[in-house]
């Protein structure tokens, strides 16, 4: 079985960050972490050839580089490709996940990456790659390696794998068909009974978990209080100066309201590819409601309006990635003194 | 968004048009918007009585600012 691995620019021993816009190379044979891999594949696998790229440049210019991978890639003739392990490294895990899915997409071979479960490529990746889950450091070396041999073997094969829970990968969220020994009624009443009697069950369609958070009290007048506006609808000054993207948003911005009483149709934009924006683009307060906000102020309804409102784009957004946006944000509110907020949310 | 907000402490009033989902993920003061793409807006109004509505939904939101919750709750525009 022909093996090739994908490495960054430091497991591939070239070198740290100042090398981070290496361009891809190739050569025969295991180069690092590889070595180790070698040793657990035995006799059952070659690693015929790394390939390798710099961190910084995949992540800037996937579109540019990730063929050009492909390409060596392709040259060592593969029967499966593995990438990583890239634990909580984000870049290098999304280095490792873009290569895996091209590899897929273009030459219908099968790829694996290894990483920590919450690196950020898993949630934007798990769906269409195998992820072996990893530690958040390199500290878990060889139980990632052991894993990924054990995997690539069974996908070099051309096996197709079982439960992720059983098999030991990232949950892909793909529902496979499956002969039962009993009818859902009976498995649910089984079910029911196992936990009833209190003995380990596990739920055959388990439900999305969204964690609690436990309200903070009201404001006590809404007549005293500091209001600022928040939204994930990507609203932005006209030419979007700033760049928002308007899918997978890296940033938040914050734009002045100073003598701002009513945000005027041609002085903003729209960065969000979720929407048709054209009622927004006609009258902004549609979407921030600038208008309102300044006239309950006036009427003495709210206390005081920040002058200045906050934005990102919530299009395709990352879960990590928002609860980061918005902790800055909720730093800069406090800065701000501000005591409440109204987010409008598409 | 929302819950990282209140998780810092700061009473937030979400408006938005998907109030079940904004439910469901767990948002705490939850006010029912017009449509996805315009949240604050009513597009088929006229234009005076367009911004008397959206003054209603933001008083509505100061309504939710100012209501002590025990969890994800939904505030309606009282018409």
């Amino acid at each position: 079985m022909r093996i090739v691995h994908y490495l960054n620019q430091f497991f591939a021993g070239i070198g740290g960050e100042e090398h981070a816009d290496m361009p891809p190379g190739s050569r025969p044979g295991a180069v690092g972490p590889g070595l180790a891999l070698q040793k657990l594949l035995g006799g059952n696998g070659e690693i015929v050839g790394t390939v390798f790229c710099g961190d910084g440049l995949i992540g800037d210019r996937p579109d540019v580089v990730v063929p050009d991978i492909v390409t060596l890639i392709d040259a060592f003739a593969p029967d499966v490709v593995v990438a990583g392990p890239a634990f909580g490294a984000g870049r290098y895990g999304l280095g490792c996940a873009r290569v895996c899915a091209a590899v897929g997409a273009r030459l219908r071979i099968a790829a694996l990456a290894a990483m920590a479960p919450d690196n950020v490529a898993v949630e934007l990746h798990r769906r269409e790659i195998v992820i072996v889950p990893t530690t958040a450091t390199a500290v878990g070396m060889p139980g990632a390696l052991a894993a990924m041999a054990r995997l690539a073997l069974r996908l070099g094969r051309g096996e197709s794998l079982g439960p992720a829970a059983i098999d030991g990968y990232v949950p892909r969220g793909r529902r496979m068909n499956t002969w039962a020994q009993a009818s859902a009624s009976a498995r649910a009443v089984a079910l029911l009974q196992a936990r009833l009697r209190g003995e380990p069950f596990s739920t055959e369609v388990p439900l999305p978990r969204y964690d609690r958070v436990t309200p903070p009290p009201p404001v006590a007048d809404p007549a005293r209080m500091r209001l600022a506006l928040v939204t994930e609808c990507g609203l932005v000054p006209a030419g979007n100066p700033d760049h928002l993207e308007w899918v997978r948003a890296s940033k938040w911005l914050r734009y002045g309201l100073d003598g701002v009483d009513d945000l005027a149709r041609g002085d903003y934009e729209v960065a969000h590819g979720g929407y048709d924006a054209a009622f927004a683009v006609e009258d902004p307060d549609r979407l921030v409601p600038v208008d309102a906000v300044r006239e309950l102020a006036r009427s003495g309804e709210i206390g005081e309006v920040l002058d200045a409102y906050y934005v990102t784009c919530g299009n395709h957004g990352v879960l990590g990635q928002m609860a980061t946006h918005a902790r800055e944000i909720a730093a800069d509110l406090r800065r701000q003194h501000v005591d409440a907020v109204l987010l409008v949310a598409t | 968004m929302a819950k990282e907000l209140e998780r810092a402490g700061f009473p937030t009033a979400t408006v938005t048009s998907l109030a079940a989902v904004a439910v469901k993920v767990g948002a705490n003061r939850v006010v029912r918007g017009d449509r996805f793409s315009h949240p604050c807006g009513r597009p088929g109004l006229p234009r005076a009585e367009e911004r008397a509505w959206r003054v209603e939904l933001v008083r509505t939101a100061l309504r939710a600012l100012a209501t002590r919750v025990e969890g994800p709750t939904v505030f309606e525009l009282r018409s």
